[in-house]
């Protein structure tokens, strides 16, 4: 009766539940791509079926997902050197590398092919670039070679608001570049406030971070650079036919205090940081994940407020970047 | 008495067919309805043999020239 115990027992770590499947797509990433890429596709001119958006939807996420499987299929030995994602599905041995690599290439397949009969061949030729992007530009190439890897392949994360409005409209225009460029910009800032905090062991698995290969000092400058470059960007989005003024309005105090808290964090040394347990990196790495939520809910709510005739006449005063 | 034991290992096995099923007939009526909202929209149908086609016609005006 023991010995056959024991070989369940070993069976148990080999065979993947359905579940390790799904952390093998990044779920918690896919949200982030799913809001992006609705706004995307309900703010640009134009309409889809509602089945044609709903398909829409699901297949961009799905790309995500498959891109995040191939990234975790290629990462696995970094993956398994540093402790936050030692628990991945690889790493903790439910999954094969293998088998991660056949699930990503397959759903990137299905997901490319089935946007494009859903919507139209820019979009599904746009889900394919994201994903090589993705996979192959920063996993594979700059993750390991430059410290710039987060700026160059926040690309990859930009593309979803893109992807949604090329699905209705069938072309790339202004406004879907300013919802890319500011979700491009805003990735450095970010995700370097998160490594400020996070005594990450990225040095371990020879990634090189910027704050491992330039120092701190340079990391927090880097952060407020990113943050002024943003501002831009940001507000210029409140100038064309997605803005209008509540977006405009709730862009400026964002932005006003994102790049305050920036340059707080600039001007205060490793020593002040650790007196207080990084109190200002971690403040202005939450408010960064409020800024974007509520620039792209912003963006909605001015796409629903024009349903409201004295609105959208008060509103077309500002929106001088307007082509259409 | 059964005569099998029933082990963590099974119920993951059924947990991962039971997942893949729901994916797989959630897909089945994605392009189900797909079709539907694209045949009954029409716009990007090519309805290649649905239309009527001159060049097919011998009573059409472009043969009768001939």
């Amino acid at each position: 009766m023991s010995d056959i115990r024991i070989d369940m027992t070993q069976a148990d770590t080999g065979e993947a539940g359905f579940s390790d499947y799904v952390a093998l797509l990044k779920p918690r990433v896919m949200s982030l791509v799913v809001f992006t890429a609705l706004v995307g596709l309900l703010v640009a001119p134009g309409a889809l079926h509602p089945v044609e958006a709903l398909a829409a939807i699901i297949f961009i996420a799905l790309g995500a997902g498959a891109s995040g499987a191939l990234n975790m299929w290629w990462d696995a030995d970094i993956d398994q050197v540093m402790k936050r994602t030692s628990r991945r599905p690889i790493p903790a041995g439910k999954v094969a590398p293998q088998e991660a690599m056949a699930l990503g290439v397959a759903l990137s397949g299905i997901a490319v092919i089935m946007l494009w009969l859903a919507t139209n061949a820019l979009a599904g030729f746009l889900l394919a670039f994201t994903i090589f992007f993705y996979a192959v530009i920063y996993s594979m190439w700059l993750k390991r070679a430059t410290p710039q890897n987060i700026v160059i392949g926040g690309a990859a994360g930009a593309f979803p608001p893109m992807i949604g409005w090329v699905a209705v409209t069938g072309s790339i225009s202004l406004e879907a570049c300013l919802m890319f460029m500011l979700i491009f910009m805003w990735t450095p800032p970010h995700f370097w406030a998160l490594a400020l905090f996070m005594k990450s062991d990225y040095h371990k698995a020879r990634v090189p971070m910027l704050t491992v290969t330039h120092g701190r000092k340079a990391t927090r400058a880097h952060i407020l650079v990113y943050t002024l470059a943003l501002f831009p960007f940001a507000l210029a989005a409140g100038f064309t036919s997605i803005g209008g003024p509540l977006y405009l309005a709730l862009a400026l105090g964002l932005n006003l205090v994102f790049l305050q808290g920036a340059w707080a964090i600039w001007r205060r040394g490793e020593a002040q940081a650790e007196a207080d347990a990084y109190a200002v990196e971690k403040r202005v790495f939450r408010f960064s994940l409020a800024y974007l939520f509520v620039h792209f809910g912003a963006i909605l709510a001015e796409a629903a407020l024009a349903n409201f005739a004295r609105y959208a006449e008060f509103a077309q005063h500002f929106k001088i970047l307007e082509v259409f | 008495m059964a005569i099998t034991r029933e082990h963590e290992l099974h119920k993951r096995r059924s947990g991962r067919n039971i997942g893949l099923a729901i994916v797989l007939v959630g897909f089945i009526g994605l392009v189900f309805g797909l079709t539907i909202a694209k045949v009954s929209g029409g716009s990007t149908l090519q309805a290649f043999d649905h239309t009527y086609r001159p060049s097919l016609d011998p009573d059409h005006v472009r043969f009768q020239q001939r």
